[in-house]
């Protein structure tokens, strides 16, 4: 008999990093060390969350493959779910399920430039690509990472940046209002595309985050020479199964659930910016 | 006031939440529909403080509540403190049925002068001290969730204990009635027999009480999100209703509701 | 053409047919009257079916009728669709249970009953299938409707009588069904002519009083083409997907968002609508929660919620979701259109909105 596709499975909060207000960083492992074994994700897939007695919620993974015990998410406190997530405490006991979606072309960017290109909580998907191509740093040419956030304080896992630039990430931070101790750019984040030195033929860029601001940097990435193929996005919607059989995620002929979240632009380009589609 | 989180309610170790139930302008059958719940009155009692309720205990009105149920329309003039002081000593403040909401039946009276309402209604109307309308909670206070019904469903009610006391903040369906009749195998009685039903622009809630025995909807759980009463009305008057039919079905337990105001409009 | 397998069975052994299936373990379901329609329900005897009765069906509005003589099929698709046995509109998956550190999941029963179903048209055995594209051929498989739908006996009926909201021949689902049953009765003045679909129809059979056919044959091919003459509805679906896809600022949207309730009623209806919602529903101790699965619609605004709204925050864009995914969208999911002609959304709008016009305003001002 098929097993069932909705049916979670026991995993222990171990702990929980505070990020920004309002977002936290929960590390959690399997119950059964066999379902820990065999759990093996991809870059940009998520998994379906859930809190007994609350429901169930989609949260992109934030570690890499291999990445240490267990498996992070990055969850911003605003939802039904996700603000009864808030109170938890390590040794509490969650339900997991996944991981499901499809993932960044990691391999396909083998021997190219990859522009990483974030708003907001939009680059706790794109962390896992971040740490696998800086793992495999050699098979790669210029690594750049756009990162925007609305002010200072609301930037994404910063005691990181530091590594990841020795390790061969040029990494360039915009924020829409910036505070006193602010020395960076100040702007939307895909206006920073004007500042690399692009060779758009061997270029990939992968994007995360609002709608807008991902179809801001589609048509930088596009005006400067990359081509619709090359440019990944990484899109959200209500997803409830996360299998493809419950209908609310849908986007034209896709279920972003299944065949997304990430897609070459060209492929959702004809829906995406159609409004309230 | 924004409501603070309900965690506390989640942890077993904790003092049980206190729960408070008020009274305002009202026939009390929201309050019967939780007295009505029996069985689960004691698990509920079990989980939680019973620390105020008219209708159930002779405890005084001290302290604060975690959650406060608050039935009835504001409508006379002393009401209006109380239900600032009820909002003052509650964390979560739900309201019960249709009065609290959205001023209820008795809202009919704003309609017309509160004078001439009196003088029908009592015979020494100068010893009445009323306000001018009946008005909702929320005229007066912030109000964390609004349990429609006319009276309420008692498994609604319920539902939202139990999604508390699980740690979540409740939620409760609202789509068209029309979504919970399909899935309960009920045939539609506009389609079928040619009823005026109220199914299609109300808010689902009520278990599909009338349908289920051939009757139409009277929106006693008031208006779905974003009803088309404007296309509804208009089957209704291809169907033979006159106009003055038409208005009296919008003019009923959610007479005040702006979406059901402005179609009773339409049809004076 | 009508199976040369067929066989003549006497109208009067049709209660006898079932009760051999109630005998051999199977629950029979299939039509019968009840607040003031033809639903499905269970049936034990034959006498339980809507014998004399038929419907008449418009935009919005269905009436019964009586027939001036004793057909035990003679109407056309009711409110009810066999969805609701395949895929019942409230399930629940299964309980989790807290325990000390863990919690623990329990499996709902597995015995789901064996459906027999009786007088399933070709429009509805063509929804079964493309239902079964969604819950069995993808990627995931939905074991609920898997474990129904493997044990389903098929009985189809030939359609004797078309509804003026039919539209099946259009479509290329019907009126006579040709597959996916295990027998298929065509109804004949005097007796049922019965074409056998499988080995275990076949094997229904034995014992039961029937007799090699004849000149039925014929008779009975007559049945469904008498029926598709009477088809007045039609659905052009030429172009699809790309009619609606590049329509999708089309000013029929806001003209339908004018006179849809947005009431979900169409989804309901229709016998390939797959959309769900699973729901938390704890008990009042704190210590269970059941996941509940139930028929959901593009219609609720729900639906498409998310952090910051709804995805589709008017009538507009509900209905274009619904059109665009059952004759569009559908296509490049899952091979097949999503509609098969039943012609049930345009009876049960109560406010009669038909998606065949709507359809054809579009195509008459094509990307207006």
């Amino acid at each position: 008999m098929t097993s069932d596709p909705y049916c979670p499975h026991p995993a222990v909060l171990r702990s929980v990093e505070p990020e920004t207000p309002g977002v936290a960083t929960f590390g959690m492992e399997f119950q059964e060390p066999a379902r820990a074994a065999a759990f093996h994700h991809r870059p940009g897939q998520f998994n379906m969350v859930y809190l007994p007695g609350v429901g169930e919620v989609a949260i992109s993974i934030a570690s890499a493959p291999g990445e240490g015990v267990g498996l992070r998410h990055t969850i911003r406190f605003v939802g039904r779910v996700t603000n009864a997530l808030q109170s938890l405490r390590p040794g509490a006991v969650l339900g997991l399920r996944g991981p499901y979606g499809s993932a960044w072309p990691v391999e396909e960017a083998r021997g190219r430039d990859v522009v990483l290109v974030a708003g907001g909580l939009g680059l706790a998907p794109l962390r896992p690509a971040v740490k696998a191509l800086l793992a495999e740093r050699a098979q790669y040419g210029r690594l750049w990472l756009l990162y925007g956030a609305r002010q200072p304080s609301d930037r994404l896992y910063v005691a990181e940046y530091a590594d990841w630039e020795r390790a061969g990430l040029e990494l360039l931070v915009t924020v829409d209002r910036a505070d006193a101790s602010w020395r960076g750019a100040v702007g939307i984040v895909p206006l920073l595309f004007r500042k690399l030195a692009l060779d758009p033929s061997r270029t990939l860029v992968l994007t995360c985050g609002p709608e807008v601001m991902m179809r801001a940097t589609v048509h930088e990435a596009i005006d400067r020479g990359v081509a619709a193929s090359d440019v990944y996005v990484s899109l959200e919607r209500n997803m409830q199964c996360a299998v493809g059989l419950c209908g609310h995620c849908q986007l034209g002929p896709e279920f972003l659930c299944m065949n997304g979240p990430v897609f070459p632009y060209e492929r959702v380009a004809r829906f995406l910016g159609k409004e309230h589609f | 006031m924004i409501a603070q989180p309900l965690t506390v309610l989640n942890t077993r170790r904790a003092p049980r939440p206190r729960l408070g139930v008020f009274k305002f302008a009202s026939c009390d059958g929201c309050q019967l529909s939780l007295l009505d719940c029996e069985d689960e009155l004691l698990a509920v009692a079990d989980r939680v403080e019973i620390a105020f309720f008219r209708e159930a205990t002779r405890r005084p009105l001290e302290g604060s509540f975690d959650v406060s149920l608050v039935e009835g329309s504001v409508s006379a003039p002393e009401q209006e403190a109380e239900i600032r002081d009820v909002r003052a000593r509650s964390r979560f403040l739900i309201t019960l049925g249709a009065c609290a909401s959205h001023g209820g039946i008795q809202a009919l009276r704003n309609f017309s002068r509160v004078d001439d309402a009196l003088a029908i209604v009592y015979a020494t109307p100068e010893t009445i001290s009323t306000l001018p309308s009946s008005r909702p909670a929320s005229d007066y206070v912030h109000v964390d969730l609004e349990l429609p019904g006319c009276p309420i469903n008692k498994r609604q009610l319920l539902s939202v204990l139990a999604q508390m006391l699980s740690g979540g903040k409740p939620r409760i369906d609202q789509h068209a009635l029309c979504l919970d009749c399909k899935r309960q195998n009920v045939v539609c009685v506009l389609v079928a027999h040619g009823s005026p039903c109220l199914g299609p622009v109300t808010s689902t809630g009520c278990g599909v009480l009338c349908p289920s025995y051939d009757r139409p909807c009277f929106s006693c759980f008031g208006p779905a999100p974003q009803p088309n009463t404007a296309s509804l009305a208009e089957r209704f008057q291809a169907i033979g209703l006159s106009a003055d039919h038409i208005r009296r079905l919008f003019q009923m337990f959610y007479n005040q509701a702006p979406e059901f105001l402005e179609e009773a409009r339409r049809h004076e | 053409m009508v199976n040369t397998s067929a066989v003549v069975m006497e109208k009067s052994e049709l209660g006898n047919l079932i009760a051999r299936l109630w005998a051999e373990g199977y629950t029979v379901v299939g039509p019968t009257l009840a607040q003031g329609a033809i639903v499905f329900d269970e049936l034990r005897t034959a006498d339980q079916l809507p014998i004399g009765w038929t419907d008449e069906q418009e935009p919005g509005s269905y009436r019964l009728k009586r027939r001036d003589d004793g057909a035990y099929f003679g109407y056309a698709v009711g409110p009810h669709s066999w969805k609701k046995y395949l895929f019942p509109a409230r399930l629940t998956l299964f309980s989790i249970e807290r325990t000390a550190d863990s919690f623990a999941v329990h499996q709902g029963s597995t015995d789901v009953p064996r459906y027999a179903f009786l007088g399933v048209r070709s429009c509805d055995l063509h929804a079964i299938a493309v239902q079964d594209r969604t819950f069995l051929h993808g990627p995931y498989v939905d074991p609920h409707y898997e474990r129904r739908r493997e044990r389903a006996f098929i009985i189809a009926v030939q359609c004797g009588t078309a509804a003026s909201t039919c539209f099946c021949a259009s479509m290329n689902t019907g009126p006579r069904a040709t597959q996916g049953f295990d027998l298929a009765l065509t109804e004949l003045p005097e007796a049922f002519v019965v074409e056998v679909g499988s080995e275990r129809g076949g094997a229904l059979l034995v014992g039961l009083n029937v007799r090699a056919a004849n000149g039925e044959i014929e008779a009975a091919h007559q049945v469904t083409e008498t029926t598709k003459r009477q088809m007045t509805r039609t659905l052009d679906t030429s172009d699809m997907p790309a009619l609606l896809y590049e329509n999708l600022d089309h000013a029929r949207w806001d003209d339908v968002a004018g006179r849809c309730l947005s009431c979900t009623n169409c989804t309901m209806v229709c016998p390939t609508c797959f959309c769900h919602s699973v729901d938390e529903v704890p008990d009042l101790l704190g210590e269970r929660s059941e996941r509940v699965r139930q028929w959901d619609s593009c219609f609720n605004p729900e639906l498409s919620h998310v952090a910051g709204g709804s995805t589709r925050p008017d009538i507009r864009a509900r209905y274009r979701q619904w059109l665009t995914h059952k004759l569009a969208s559908w296509i490049d999911q899952f091979g097949v259109s999503g509609c098969v002609g039943c012609g049930r959304c345009i009876t049960w709008c109560p406010v009669g909105i038909d998606l065949t016009e709507e359809v054809a305003a579009i195509r008459g001002s094509d990307r207006a």
